[in-house]
């Protein structure tokens, strides 16, 4: 597997995206940080940004990469090694080369800023390391997808609807059903429907965090009761863990019976 | 060295394999041959495992090879489309599949130097043409001198000098003991390396021989036309 994604890897980190991708974050970074003039509140609007962006990036990414090297991985299939090793070395090789791609292009103009002497550093931290899970959760996804659907075109249109969905629709229905049924408790319920999303668990996890929870209501003071200790944030980082576990286990599967 | 008995595979409701049973001995030079979407290359990837069976057995050197992915070891493959990671250089492309195999036992020299590739060394994939592709798929494929050789449409985009070095290339394998097994619709060439010839027709065996025998049985001495005739016989 190692000898796969280090081959992987180092196609990717020579491709033109890679450096658009990272050229993009280098920019929004300098940019945010000129405009805002202080990190904390650069960090929220990076957090919009990256909670939307991230997933997209990594979904058409991982779908492009894996339906590009349709052929080689044939090739590849005919060599001795064991099936599941290639998709996970192709898998962990586009991963590992988008999150790094984000951390330099983000972590870069922080730390021109002077990140080390702000109280934000935690605040970053957890912004990188959500963003670097999303990349993960939704490069897994996408491969799946590609797994899954011999036709191309079909293969790129669920995984943008998967994403239109993590990132748009889910929070329609979410709001919708809050609506309807406001009579009723819905505490535990939209608790449970937040862990269901690893997007929208990422924002709630970062808007905690930077202890802006108040703008999140009623609703707010009950995630924060629950993220706020250490056995939420736990919980949360487990089940965005599970949502990297599960579709990579699903892939591999997947893989096993696939014909080639 | 390969055995196969009542193979079979379907792609939904398409029936691509209708129980094959095939014997290749070792040493031998078959070539597969058959119409498009005669299951040509499903039997080939089902012999790789690429193509998982519904039913039957493969057996390369008395071991069944289901679920197996060592016995590759001993198996030399050309795909029938050749396509690599674009930012990779010919020459990384070639240490990256010694490493991947774990075999550094090869000799990609002798055929670098063969199909005139020395030039493109130091090229991106991306930037070589489709026939240029084909000599590096090539180098590939020999560079590491198992017992076993199959080729899917080998002569794809080779010009007339390759096809002459591939053709004498084939020949020297042949006289070591190699089992070499051949897709082409190149008859000229099939009659030319192989000695004995798979007709496949809708995922069944038709012939099974050798040539001079196919010739015999069509009372053809023209190659191009006994295939022709057997043809014409198996869709009366």
């Amino acid at each position: 597997m190692f000898k796969i994604l280090k081959y992987s890897f180092y196609d990717l980190i020579r491709s033109r995206w890679s450096y658009v991708y990272l050229l993009f974050y280098l920019l929004l970074g300098f940019a945010l940080l000129f405009l805002n003039e202080n990190i904390s509140k650069a960090v929220i609007t990076m957090m919009n940004v990256i909670t939307i962006l991230v997933p997209l990036i990594g979904t058409i990414f991982g779908v492009m990469y894996f339906y590009n090297s349709k052929e080689f991985t044939e090739l590849l299939l005919a060599l001795p090694i064991p099936r599941s090793s290639i998709f996970l070395g192709q898998y962990f090789g586009v991963a590992i080369s988008l999150s790094l791609s984000l951390i330099i292009g983000l972590g870069v103009p922080f730390l021109c800023y002077g990140l080390f002497q702000s109280d934000s550093m935690v605040d970053f931290l957890l912004l990188l390391s959500t963003g670097t899970m999303l990349t993960f959760i939704f490069t897994a996804i996408a491969f799946l997808i590609g797994l899954s659907n011999e036709n191309k075109i079909k293969g790129f249109g669920y995984a943008i609807l998967f994403w239109l969905f993590m990132a748009v629709i889910y929070d329609g229905i979410f709001l919708i059903s809050l609506i309807i049924f406001e009579e009723y408790p819905l505490d535990n319920l939209s608790l449970f429907a937040t862990l269901f999303n690893p997007i929208d668990l990422s924002r709630v996890l970062i808007l905690l965090k930077l202890d802006i929870a108040a703008l999140l209501g009623y609703t707010g003071a009950v995630f924060q009761k629950f993220f706020g200790n250490i056995s939420g944030l736990f919980v949360s980082f487990f089940t965005l863990l599970l949502w990297i576990i599960v579709p990579l286990f699903l892939m591999k599967r997947k893989a096993g019976k696939k014909d080639f | 060295m390969i055995n196969i008995t009542n193979l079979h595979k379907n792609f939904g409701v398409n029936q691509v394999l209708n129980g094959i049973d095939l014997s290749i001995k070792k040493g031998e030079t078959v070539a597969i041959l058959g119409p498009n979407g005669s299951g040509k290359t499903t039997l080939i990837k089902s012999i790789l495992g690429m193509v998982r069976p519904n039913s039957g057995e493969i057996y390369i050197a008395e071991k069944n090879v289901k679920n197996k992915w060592d016995y590759r070891r001993h198996i030399d493959y050309l795909p029938q489309i050749a396509n690599f990671p674009g930012n990779l250089k010919v020459k990384e492309l070639i240490g990256m599949i010694k490493d991947i195999r774990g075999n550094d036992n090869t000799r990609e020299d002798r055929f670098i130097e063969i199909f005139g590739l020395k030039p493109f060394l130091q090229k991106k994939l991306s930037h070589l043409s489709g026939g240029t592709k084909q000599k590096v798929n090539l180098v590939l494929t020999f560079m590491f001198d198992s017992d076993m050789i199959i080729l899917d449409e080998p002569t794809s985009g080779l010009d007339p000098v390759s096809l002459i070095s591939l053709k004498k290339l084939i020949a020297s394998e042949k006289e070591k003991g190699k089992t070499i097994l051949i897709t082409s619709h190149i008859m000229s060439f099939v009659e030319e390396v192989c000695d004995k010839l798979v007709f496949i027709l809708d995922g069944k065996i038709y012939f099974n021989d050798t040539i001079q025998k196919l010739k015999e049985t069509a009372n053809e001495e023209n190659f191009e036309k006994a295939i022709a005739h057997l043809l014409t016989r198996a869709y009366v």
